[in-house]
């Protein structure tokens, strides 16, 4: 870096701070990391790839599978476009019901990570939250969240979103539309995940709390909830990323699992699990594209998502730079 | 100087319960256990002088150091500062008023930086706490200064804790203790995770500090030789209790407490001519079962019959004041230093 062509962060932040901001992003350590670890940017690439293809799937899939006017049954169990049988209108082949594979995986990856995304986000909070309380209050608050947390932690994950979808079925009887059936789903998901979270956390927290900068923030009377979020979140923050994203594949496991079961999405709304599902059932009788594209959609997905965390654990770590 | 003391603090005591959890203690019909990690310190320090704590580790002067800046609530005893009783309960605005006044140093200058944060944040926080600063310019610019006093670059200020080596974290942490513009710095061990060479220069810019903001402490400290570089007044800790508090020349001209003696017998020094050296005898006890009468007693070449049952008091007089009854007695004259038995060369 150049003394005349670039200021110094210091020089700028008091001339412009948009231009600090832009500074300190080219200039930073975590860009440099990333711009080095071919790795991380072909798994960044996959990862966008699948998130902007299942955000714009409106725009970009070729069909609307769940448009009914579109599906032909004529057009059912259709290969991929470059075999022998296969339809260039249709490059990934077609379902049983005659739904184009593609514009179903960018479909279903929509709801997919959509269920992932929120019961991870709920999963996390709720986990952080409880963790910081209880490794900075210790005593009986502690112990309270942490007795509950083990309790919860020997019910099964599938067991409680059993539970749960149960209740709920019994709670609105026969009004249960599909977006009900999706917040249950990313409720019980998250629910199951939380544990995790509370228990790194409140480790990490109990270690943090009893450290110099914790004690020099306390003397100066910042409130104990500012000195949680402010100076203990972001030094116990990296080993959840690190679970976040195992946990995001998790989840759209999880959420594949509950959908074959029953209690997911119906196959009038698929996500990939639910897509992978209804293929198993041709696998063996030749029509392998149904099954295998949103299951390579999936593995792609969730090996991508691990990438981009390990590499996050490491840039965020200060100390690893 | 000024006659008030500035910090008072009496009969100051904290006992730690340390006993197994209650089911434990139920199943295996264990004991409470208790343990004192400080009690009956009495002393006072006035304006712009130093007060320094010494002992070995586990004689309770962190503990102290904690319950006089209010971190950790004392059992018994009360500190007052300025007039104002940091130990009350009941949260006064008053008491929030001195927070201000008061700061503290730390020991490990590893821990005492969050390290998520930037240098300039860390050394505005108590800025922002106190709300000195009354807009981001003007706080860049009080830090720029800051850094600047404790020799440092002001440029560091966008850097991380961990771009700085040991010393140059402790100026960072000085930095931060004297944003707010206190008048009482509580230093606990400042130095001793330093270096010998670095040691030197953060006590010198302690003590320019001082003389420039007429600064009070109270340094922490098990090095004699650094306690010497910059105490006017001395309390020696054993065991949680004040054995000894002396004006620093008085001290190590005539030390009188036999535990003093040993800890200045054990000093090395560079011109080891006549002087003959003992080593440290025996270790400081567990502070669960502390032994009966004197603590001391176990370790002291001078125990008599009276040190095992009775606890001597920290007996006020000029200049010394002393907590032993062989001194009391008038047994032992302040000495030299020089135990009994020590053959000198």
């Amino acid at each position: 870096m150049s003394a005349s062509a670039t200021p110094t962060p210091l020089e700028s932040a008091a001339t412009a701070p948009e231009r600090k901001r832009w500074a300190a992003l080219r200039d930073s350590d975590t860009l440099y990391s990333f711009l080095h670890s071919k790795v991380t940017i072909a798994a960044a690439i996959v990862t966008l790839l699948i998130i902007c293809g299942a955000l714009f799937a409106p725009w970009i899939a070729p069909h609307n599978p769940f448009d009914l006017r579109e599906v032909n049954l004529i057009n059912s169990n259709l290969p991929p476009a470059w075999m022998a049988e296969g339809n260039k209108d249709f490059l990934l082949g077609t379902d049983d019901q005659g739904r184009d594979i593609l514009s179903t995986i960018l479909y279903g990856s929509r709801i997919s990570l959509s269920v992932g995304i929120l019961s991870v986000a709920f999963a996390a909070i709720v986990g952080i939250v409880l963790g910081l309380v209880a490794g900075y209050r210790g005593g009986a608050v502690d112990t309270v969240i942490m007795r509950i947390a083990d309790v919860q932690l020997t019910f099964p994950a599938i067991l409680i979103a059993l539970l749960i979808d149960g209740s709920v079925r019994a709670m609105v009887g026969g009004q249960r539309n599909e977006e009900m059936v999706f917040w249950v789903l990313i409720f019980s998901i998250g629910l199951s995940f939380w544990v995790q979270y509370a228990r790194t956390v409140r480790g990490s927290t109990m270690v943090e709390k009893s450290k110099d900068y914790v004690l020099a923030a306390r003397l100066i009377g910042i409130h104990p909830i500012k000195i949680l979020f402010r100076h203990v979140l972001p030094n116990v923050i990296g080993p959840v990323l690190v679970i976040a994203t195992i946990n995001l594949a998790l989840a759209v496991i999880l959420e594949a699992t509950l959908s074959f079961l029953g209690v997911g999405l119906p196959p009038t709304q698929p996500s990939l699990g639910t897509l992978i599902s209804i293929g198993n059932n041709y696998l063996f009788s030749g029509e392998w594209w149904i099954a295998i594209f949103p299951g390579i959609t999936l593995a792609a997905l969730v090996l991508a998502v691990n990438l981009v965390g390990d590499w996050l654990r490491d840039a965020l770590n200060p100390k690893l730079r | 100087m000024s006659t008030e003391p500035l910090v008072t603090v009496e009969n100051l005591g904290r006992i730690y319960d340390v006993s197994k959890p209650w089911l434990n203690r139920v199943v295996e019909r264990a004991p409470i256990q208790l343990l004192t990690a400080a009690a009956g310190v009495t002393f006072s320090i006035a304006r712009t002088e130093t007060f320094a704590l010494v002992g070995e580790s586990g004689s309770g002067k962190s503990t102290v150091a904690k319950m006089v800046v209010g971190l950790v609530p004392p059992s018994s005893g009360e500190v007052t500062i300025d007039g104002i009783s940091m130990t009350h309960r009941r949260r006064s605005s008053e008491r929030e008023r001195l927070r201000r006044r008061i700061q503290m140093i730390f020991q490990a200058p590893y821990a005492s930086l969050n390290p998520r944060w930037r240098v300039e944040n860390i050394i505005a926080e108590p800025l922002r706490a106190f709300s000195v600063a009354q807009n981001a310019d003007e706080q860049h610019k009080r830090v720029g200064e800051l850094l600047r006093l404790v020799g440092l670059d002001p440029a560091d200020g966008v850097k991380y804790p961990h771009e700085f080596s040991g010393g140059q974290r402790q100026r960072i942490a000085i930095a931060r203790a004297l944003s707010a513009q206190p008048e009482f710095i509580v230093c606990d061990e400042p130095t001793s995770a330093l270096d010998v060479s670095v040691q030197a220069q953060i006590l010198n810019l302690m003590r320019d500090l001082q003389r420039q903001f007429g600064l009070t402490y109270l340094f922490i400290s098990h090095n004699l030789a650094v306690v010497r570089h910059m105490a006017t007044r001395i309390g020696v800790m054993y065991l949680g209790r004040l054995v000894e508090v002396s004006p620093a020349r008085e001290l190590f001209r005539a030390p009188r407490h036999p535990y003093t003696r040993m800890l200045l017998d054990a000093v090395p020094d560079l011109d080891l001519t006549e002087r003959g050296r003992k080593a440290v005898e025996g270790e400081i006890p567990n502070p669960i079962t502390p032994p009966p009468g004197c603590a001391f007693h176990p370790r002291c070449p001078y125990a008599f019959e009276r040190c095992r049952v009775e606890r001597p008091v920290l007996l006020p007089s000029a200049p010394a004041s002393v907590a032993c009854h062989a001194v009391e007695e008038g047994r032992i004259k302040p000495g030299a230093g020089v135990l009994e038995g020590a053959v000198t060369p």
